[in-house]
């Protein structure tokens, strides 16, 4: 009886923590309840129930004693789709029955605790080429390409280190979408750039919530209301931090 | 020339945005691929006048479409193609533009900007949860065949 009962709680350790890296890393809200009932019923806790949401997992297995819950806090969400796919691939051996949930334990451990990403220099790269390519998506002129490259780079390397010195994330924003906006006004007045708006609009880009826009949207309409409410809140949040950076810049013109 | 502008640009943007979100690196040209894909559907569509309501579904749905074919392929999360390629088609600078015209006391502008960013970011959802649905549709009744047989 004692086993059994430490045994379901093992189960519901292991679905916690995978539901944890999923979500925290910007897997989609059903992803990680399918995910979590799988693994649950793979170890044979066939009855099982969970609640997502973006700051916290509830999840509790019914069986022939009384059910046990769990809960598990979630505090920082980023984009990490390397983990996300690496928890879908663990969930998928443990369907097929290749691990045991010690070892399906260690592994999600592992993963949490992994910070494998690419080095900043590449991210910073990549930022600054993405806003000068969405000056240009958006019909902007070839003479601002580089000034937007510029801007974005700026803005993302701002973010990042904001990120560092201040906790709270839409502070950050705020100051890197105003260092864009000093940036591109700076461009503007020197004659490097033409189009303030375009430039502007171009370099936000990596800042810019879409994701999580869309994934508000999508959360909604698959009956996940909470989650969608929420990340809705969270989008409009980043988006206003970012429009009263750059409101700050423009209003001193 | 504009034309292939947009295909270079809209296959760097996507792959970036890719490597900004951390996916596998053997995903990332896939991810631009999806992504230039998207958006050349939906340039060409807005182009020929089409509403972009319109134009923001049917690439989206393609979008979708093609992440699932991928990710069958590869056996990895659909989100990991899909986010990259949706990236482009969000309406990040129309949410900036109503942002913008809130802080600026322009109510009515930003009422507009915002409603119209709202429908585009409403439209990519419904394009993609449309393709999802229609896969499950097609994924259901080739089970229940199976069955039958």
């Amino acid at each position: 009886m004692e086993n059994q009962s430490s045994y379901a709680y093992d189960i519901i350790q292991v679905c916690l923590l995978a539901g944890k890296v999923m979500l925290q890393n910007g897997g989609e809200t059903y992803r990680v309840e399918d995910t979590m009932t799988r693994i649950a019923d793979a170890y044979g806790a066939s009855h099982s129930n969970s609640y997502v949401t973006p700051t916290g997992i509830i999840f509790s297995i019914e069986g022939p004693e009384p059910s046990k819950t769990q809960l598990i806090r979630i505090s920082d969400r980023t984009t990490d789709l390397d983990k996300v796919t690496k928890v879908n691939s663990i969930s998928r051996r443990i369907s097929s029955g290749g691990l045991s949930i010690q070892e399906a334990y260690n592994e999600l451990y592992r993963l949490d605790k992994m910070t494998e990403r690419y080095t900043f220099p590449k991210q910073f790269i990549a930022a600054a080429v993405a806003s000068g390519c969405f000056l240009i998506m958006f019909e902007g002129q070839w003479n601002d390409f580089v000034p937007a490259v510029l801007a974005g780079g700026g803005g993302f390397y701002s973010v990042t280190l904001f990120n560092r010195l201040v906790p709270i994330k839409f502070f950050a924003e705020f100051l890197a979408s105003f260092v864009i906006g000093l940036l591109a006004v700076l461009f503007v007045t020197t004659g490097l750039g033409e189009q303030l708006d375009k430039i502007i609009i171009g370099s936000v880009m990596p800042l810019v919530p879409g994701l999580l826009i869309t994934n508000a949207v999508r959360d909604l309409m698959a009956g996940h209301l909470i989650s969608g409410l929420s990340k809705g809140a969270e989008a409009f949040l980043t988006a206003f931090a970012i429009g009263a950076g750059i409101a700050l810049v423009v209003s001193f013109l | 020339m504009t034309f292939v502008a947009q295909i270079v640009t809209s296959f760097v943007a996507s792959a970036a945005f890719g490597l900004l979100f951390n996916a596998p690196k053997s995903s990332l040209i896939k991810g631009g691929f999806v992504g230039m894909c998207g958006w050349m559907i939906y340039y060409v569509m807005e182009a020929s006048g089409i509403d972009v309501v319109v134009a923001t579904v049917t690439a989206s749905f393609f979008i979708a479409v093609i992440s699932q074919f991928f990710a069958k392929m590869y056996r990895t999360p659909v989100i990991i193609f899909s986010v990259a390629g949706i990236i482009p088609l969000v309406p990040g600078g129309l949410a900036y533009d109503a942002m913008r015209n809130f802080v600026q006391n322009d109510y009515n502008n930003a009422i507009n900007l915002a409603a119209k960013a709202f429908m585009i970011s409403g439209s990519i959802a419904v394009g993609l949860v449309f393709s999802e649905v229609i896969n499950q549709i097609i994924r259901h009744s080739t089970l229940t065949r199976r069955q039958k047989q």
